[in-house]
């Protein structure tokens, strides 16, 4: 069960928002590269987010790049899954890569601020603002296996190998 | 029931009858990194406990972003890049070689090769028939150390285009009238699939410029067939062994068909801040800029620099404008100094920027100013993109781009041709 508040974004949240290029001479100081964590979408981002809270966003999140870093400095920052309409290709598979749950349902029905209350076993958020409970698109079996595994490299560290 | 050219290949490098909807595990020909994505790439191999390279003579580092690198840190990224080369044995490019993705198509891809690269755009190498899709960091270093990895077959979108374009009018018009038409996630998760007369005609050059950009629809690979052009391009590039024909059956099926017709293209224009948001150039006269760029992975090659020098050769571009030129690889920049263009270009008022993805970014060369405006031949015009939220990005043609830095203001390039 996770549990925390949700920190709500529009559409079409692209990886330079969550973090631009040119924090590229940061990306081998990640504690560094985490303050600028979705930025350019919200400046106070970072001082608001608290360990456990979530990203919640519209259609096409994480398009763009295929930093791993965008996944990378939102779970450093404490968010513990971002939630969204729809999500792009090579973020969605880099967050469920690095352990980081992303939960595709309506978030129109989230405000920004509600307090969530996040089932995986079970594919439900409650908003314990609303009182309403809405459930997500279930994670392929693949990815759910690395997601359960705690990411793509601690599963092929168990493994040595990777199957479907 | 026939296979798309995605099953084609998918099947061909799982061992299985891939289909749509499949989750395989596929042999891959080519991993490759670049120096943003690069150095995570090490750390998580080496975290993994994968030990060795699966195939070194096809593992590729590239250093193409930061080239040469603008400070400390990006420069001890590239260490970290040539000392994994050295102990591995793998394969590095280094600094004024080029862009990854322009060094893929002249020395790596193959048709019907399986091609992961932890660069979005890696998606290029589709243009001549491979099966090429970005990835993240952690993806690659596994690509890398297993020789294989996981893919879900995608569907795929038939994009059939006929017709002569207009004078003025080429592919990255037809690219951007496209993502227009289907919006940045109109493919995602998607295989898109070029063909029709247009595209058989097409030069290589602007098969790659489209396939490019067909992650900026959310599409999970771009595919080309390869065909007699195909086969003469990698001839000239001393590869003729590595063709193949590869074309989808007659009978495969498309989750959905987009057909195009060249001839009614304008000369089209992406505004800030997403790809999608299109208008033809024409609409947006008067838009002043500061800076125009012309090369990167998407439009930085020959034929895109013979274009810009048709129009720029023996006049000036407008005062305040900086004109940037960035060929996308040394031999594209050898080839373009042998043949004038460098001159012409240069003496138009241009800045030739080493061989690179020069401005894209943001991270070095050419970042914005406070309300600045720029119009690049590049691929992305997201917020922030290059090195200031506080900037305006406009993406066009290499013709769009050279009539507009004539004129200062965004121009239709046949108001010059």
């Amino acid at each position: 069960m996770l549990n925390g508040k949700a920190h709500k974004f529009g559409d079409s949240i692209s990886t330079d928002h969550i973090i631009p290029g040119r924090y590229a001479h940061l990306r081998s100081n990640l504690p560094e590269l985490a303050k600028h964590v979705l930025e350019d979408a919200d400046p106070n981002f970072v001082k608001k987010v608290k360990p456990g809270d979530f990203v919640v966003g519209g259609n096409n999140f994480g398009l763009g790049s295929s930093r791993e870093h965008a996944p990378l400095v939102m779970k450093m920052a404490g968010v513990s899954a971002v939630l969204a309409k729809s999500a792009a290709r090579i973020f969605f598979r880099n967050a469920i890569n690095l352990g980081l749950p992303v939960l595709i349902c309506d978030t129109d029905k989230i405000k920004n601020g509600d307090e969530l209350e996040i089932d995986l076993t079970a594919g439900t958020v409650k908003d314990k603002t609303n009182g309403q409970t809405l459930t997500f698109g279930k994670i392929p079996g693949v990815m759910l296996k690395i997601l359960n595994e705690g990411g793509l490299i601690a599963y092929v560290k168990k493994h040595g190998d990777i199957k479907v | 029931m026939g296979k798309t050219l995605a099953e084609k290949i998918l099947s061909e490098k799982s061992g299985t009858n891939a289909k749509a909807g499949d989750i395989v595990i596929a042999k891959v020909d080519l991993a490759f990194v670049q120096d943003t994505t690069g150095p995570l790439t090490v750390r998580q191999f080496q975290s993994s406990g994968m030990g060795k390279l699966a195939n070194a003579k096809r593992t590729v580092l590239f250093i193409d972003h930061a080239a040469p690198s603008p400070n400390a840190n990006l420069s001890n990224d590239h260490i970290t890049l040539r000392d994994f080369a050295r102990q591995t044995g793998c394969i590095l490019s280094d600094a004024g070689d080029g862009v990854c993705h322009q060094i893929v198509q002249e020395a790596y891809a193959r048709p019907g090769d399986v091609i992961v690269g932890a660069d979005s755009h890696t998606v290029t190498a589709g243009g001549l028939g491979a099966f090429a899709t970005g990835m993240g960091s952690s993806d690659v270093a596994v690509a890398m150390g297993l020789g294989k990895n996981w893919f879900r077959v995608p569907e795929s979108f038939k994009v059939a285009v006929d017709g002569d374009f207009q004078k003025g009018v080429g592919a990255k018009d037809l690219i951007l009238h496209l993502i227009g038409k289907i919006g940045a996630d109109g493919a995602t998760y998607k295989s898109l699939e070029f063909t029709g007369s247009t595209i058989k005609k097409m030069s290589m050059s602007g098969r790659f410029t489209i396939a490019n950009m067909a992650v900026e629809a959310g599409a999970k690979a771009g595919i080309f067939a390869s065909d007699a052009t195909t086969r003469k391009f990698l001839q000239e590039e001393g590869r003729g062994k590595d063709y193949k024909t590869l074309e989808a059956d007659a009978d495969a099926v498309y989750e959905k068909t987009i057909t195009i017709d060249a001839a009614k293209l304008e000369p089209t224009v992406s505004k800030p801040h997403t790809v999608d948001n299109t208008s033809t150039a024409k609409a947006l006269k008067g838009t002043k800029l500061n800076q125009v760029v012309i090369g990167t992975c998407t439009n930085g090659r020959l034929e895109d620099l013979a274009v810009a020098v048709s129009i720029l050769k023996g006049k000036k571009a407008a005062k305040n404008i900086r004109l940037i030129i960035v060929p996308a690889s040394r031999k594209i920049m050898l080839q373009a100094i042998d043949k004038g263009y460098i001159k012409a270009l240069v003496e138009a008022g241009a800045m030739i920027l080493p061989v690179g993805c020069g401005p894209c970014m943001g991270l070095h060369q050419g970042a914005l100013g406070d309300g600045e405006v720029c119009l690049s031949t590049s691929n992305r015009n997201f917020h922030g993109r290059m090195g200031n939220p506080k900037s305006f990005i406009y993406l066009c043609s290499p013709a769009t781009a050279a009539a507009s830095a004539l004129k200062g203001e965004i121009v239709d390039p046949r108001e010059v041709m």
